[in-house]
């Protein structure tokens, strides 16, 4: 049991590092699939969803950087 | 993964210019997930012998041969374009963690990683293990191969899966690929019989999360209804853009020292 409770732990692990920007990427994903389901012309979803990523990863970063290391 | 293949089996399976990117993502990632698993089982053998490094190794391979053969029949009964945005989520998820923690490798933030130091790790903690297990410990060993291999098993499943999705030929190249690198850590690791310190892991897995994230997105868009204006030609220009773009990030976000240090190296 405390196996299968470790592998699960490490599976979320997998996906999971830093929690603020698995929460974004989760959020861009779905404003994503609302925006086109609201009629946002599908050629358009890809470059958004690119520029979205890149300033979730860049704050993030950002973020990280300039934290006092612990 | 086998709902893909069946519903893009129209995507032409000649289309090599696709199916090199999977190859190459998979067999690259799969390098980085081998080499560490070879370490810790390696360690298991050096400390306990070949037998429990081996049944433990052997049991997770087994286990993964399983789960790939009961879940991919369940796949085949989720609609398309769900399976395309799950796994282009989970992708985006795996593959920007990586990006995220190669970037903070080279912007000195994260501690680079050191194979022959995680092997001594993994000896000096088995040993410790073993010492006080008794008659126990080759189980105890067994476990930590069977963890090691059944942990980066499951990423190489995964990965072949998330970047196989283009379709029969992609995910055959992707397991073409995943399997090369394989045979060829096991290989190169069993001749040398040391811990293969000399891959350049870092480097890999900063690609490695490029070419994930990348594929994550044209996935996910796909998925979602939206189209691509370039086709598959697009995964090309997406890892180019964001390989450049994270250089970018990591030359703006480098510590001034850092950013002398590195110029003159």
């Amino acid at each position: 049991m405390k196996l299968l409770r470790l592998i699960a732990a490490e599976i979320f692990g997998l996906f999971v590092d830093d929690g603020s920007l698995a929460l974004a990427v989760l959020a861009a994903c779905l404003g994503l699939a609302l925006l086109l389901a609201a009629g946002l012309p599908p050629a358009w979803a890809g470059p958004l969803g690119f520029v979205e990523l890149i300033l979730i990863l860049a704050e993030n970063l950002f973020r990280t950087v300039h934290r006092p290391k612990s | 993964m086998f709902a893909i293949a069946t519903a893009r089996k129209n995507r032409p399976m000649h289309a090599l210019w696709f199916h090199l990117p999977a190859a190459s993502a998979a067999f690259l990632a799969s390098m980085v997930e081998a080499v560490e698993a070879f370490t810790i089982i390696l360690a298991v053998s050096v400390v306990r012998g070949p037998r429990p490094a081996l049944l433990g190794a052997g049991t997770a391979l087994a286990l993964l041969v399983a789960l790939v053969l009961a879940l991919g029949p369940l796949l085949a009964r989720v609609p398309l374009h769900l399976v395309q945005a799950l796994v282009g989520t989970l992708l985006l998820l795996f593959g920007l963690r990586w990006l995220r923690k190669a970037m903070l490798r080279a912007l000195g933030r994260v501690a680079l990683h050191d194979e022959a130091m995680a092997y001594q790790k993994s000896t000096s903690a088995l040993q410790q293990d073993t010492a006080l297990a008794g008659t126990t410990a080759d189980w105890i060993a067994g476990i930590a191969a069977f963890k090691a291999m059944a942990l980066e098993g499951l990423e190489v499943v995964f990965i072949v899966i998330a970047v196989g999705a283009g379709g029969r030929g992609a995910l055959l190249a992707a397991s073409l690929g995943a399997g090369l690198a394989c045979l060829i850590v096991l290989a190169v690791g069993l001749a040398l019989h040391a811990p293969l310190s000399k891959v350049p892991e870092n480097a890999l897995k900063y690609g490695v999360g490029v070419m994930l994230s990348s594929f994550g997105l044209f996935w996910l868009i796909e998925g979602l209804g939206g189209t691509w204006p370039l086709g598959d030609a697009t995964i090309v220009l997406l890892m180019v853009s964001f390989l450049a773009i994270s250089g970018a990030l990591v030359a703006w976000l480098r510590p001034p020292a850092a950013s002398a240090a590195g110029s003159g190296s």
